[in-house]
């Protein structure tokens, strides 16, 4: 079962400029792993060395961040789910 | 509810007048109107996000309104920052601010501060307002906006823009989460490109902008609901909003002082390390090397739509983009055939990047220092600077 994942503006040079791709997975882990493989350029501005998300980027499912999941990456993405990814930006100038 | 002391603010018949569309809502009345009054607004940065917010808050009949801008009114701002018209080009953008809220509302007092905010300002500064509203435009100084306003116990008003996307929310507001409970750490120098290298729709900080001046209405009023523990998403070419919950995080660390920003941020460490890794070259040096008919090539690795603009006589286009996935490093491997390489972008930024993957990928080069806005300044005036 494929799961859309919202790619914010600064990460899509990596995914080949698409706003949104659809990855396969059962887990938000595995379909975050899946779209990590498939966009390997993705990995190292979402995850550090030892596979940590870094802490300038939050992924959500649905309306809640993962970190604040009872099961985190193991939670099992329904038909519906939605992922985002939302990086830190700065600009206002 | 903020704490606003509205005993001794009296409305005058003219101000009764020109407020008569918000003394009509029950929801605001005369008692709201006199909170706005009352109200003390300070905004840091009079830039895309500020322009729009001050004209409002201004209008609305907020009271005292302090502004936090250390640059000039330029030329390329005009296309976003409203607050400026072009006969301020070049002068002090807190002033140009001041001059545009006291012709829309005389009544306000408007109070300017011409200078950077610092970690030995901050607090002093921040004590004086009710509301902070952040309109700046890169990490350190939001880390230090927010971890001031947490420690003189202040909501901070947050938006923040980047192309055609937007984030907005409220920090540090009735025991709500604050930026760093969203995100602990900034990322990397350079990760990100400022609005300056990635460009933004002038139209985008309109709406990021109002959606705070509304923020800071609600929060004086005490009315509503706010975006506290709400982070609220903007796509301009989508025309959605999304929101996403935002919660205190427990593993946050306590803000206990203002710190060296520059130095979380690790902008000293990596404007070192990009020095000692990434040899320059200045417009002087180069401006010699084409003079003596030195063996060189030039690579320009900024977008398309900016070679257009203007460029080096004698550069190739190679965009960043095509260099990170691997078929520019080809490009410029060809290109060189035993050459010497210099690269450039607009700043020196996206250039210093493309000569890391290059290095790594055997090729050495120098970056020219201050890219081709330090070219069009020295050699050519025809370039515009953008």
């Amino acid at each position: 079962m494929a799961t859309k994942i919202l790619i914010p503006a600064p990460l899509r040079p990596y995914t080949d400029n698409l706003e949104a791709v659809e990855i396969e997975g059962s887990s938000v882990g595995e379909v975050m792993r899946n779209l990590v493989t498939r966009y390997s350029e993705l990995k190292r501005h979402l995850y550090t060395e030892d596979g940590k998300l870094r802490n300038f980027v939050n992924v959500y499912l649905n309306d809640e961040d993962v970190r604040n999941l009872a099961q985190g990456d193991d939670t099992p993405v329904g038909e519906e789910a939605v992922i985002s990814i939302v990086p830190a930006i700065a600009g206002g100038w | 509810m903020l704490n606003l002391d509205t005993s001794q603010v009296t409305l005058s018949r003219e101000e009764m007048e020109r407020f008569s569309r918000h003394l009509i809502l029950p929801e605001v009345g005369l008692e709201g109107q006199k909170r706005l009054k009352a109200g003390k607004v300070l905004c840091i940065g009079t830039g895309g996000l500020g322009s729009p917010l001050l004209l409002y808050l201004a209008a609305a009949g907020v009271g005292r309104i302090g502004i936090v801008d250390f640059d000039v009114v330029d030329v390329s701002n005009l296309q976003r920052q409203v607050i400026h018209g072009t006969s301020w080009v070049g002068k002090p953008k807190v002033e140009s601010a001041k001059n545009r809220i006291l012709e829309i509302n005389p009544y306000c007092q408007v109070d300017v501060y011409n200078t950077a905010l610092k970690a030995d300002n901050a607090l002093e500064l921040f004590a004086n307002y009710d509301v902070i509203v952040d309109g700046t435009d890169n990490f350190p100084t939001r880390y230090l906006v927010n971890d001031a306003c947490v420690l003189t116990g202040k909501p901070n008003v947050y938006g923040s823009i980047f192309r055609f996307e937007g984030q907005a929310t409220v920090f540090n507001y009735e025991g709500g989460p604050n930026y760093r409970d969203l995100y602990p750490e900034p990322p990397p120098p350079g990760l990100v490109p400022s609005c300056a290298e990635g460009g933004v729709l002038g139209i985008l900080p309109g709406i990021i902008g109002l959606i705070q001046a509304t923020e800071t209405v609600k929060i004086l009023l005490g009315i509503g609901t706010t975006l506290s523990g709400r982070l609220l998403l903007y796509d301009a070419l989508k025309m959605s909003f999304r929101e996403l919950k935002l919660r205190k995080n427990p593993d946050t660390p306590p803000i206990t002082r203002l710190i060296d920003y520059e130095q979380f941020c690790g902008i000293p460490q990596a404007r070192a390390e990009e020095q000692a890794e990434i040899p320059e070259i200045t417009v002087d040096e180069l401006k010699a090397w084409m003079d003596a008919g030195k063996d060189f090539v030039l690579v320009d690795v900024r977008n398309p739509n900016e070679w257009e603009l203007g460029r080096i006589p004698g550069a190739h286009l190679i965009p960043l983009p095509q260099i990170e996935n691997g078929d520019g490093v080809e490009q410029v491997r060809r290109l060189l055939n035993g050459s010497e390489l210099v690269v450039h972008c607009k700043s020196g930024v996206r250039s210093a990047k493309a000569l890391k993957i290059l290095k790594a990928a055997g090729i050495e080069g120098k970056n020219l220092r201050g890219g081709i806005l330090a070219w069009a300044e020295a050699y050519d005036p025809s370039i515009p600077k953008y």
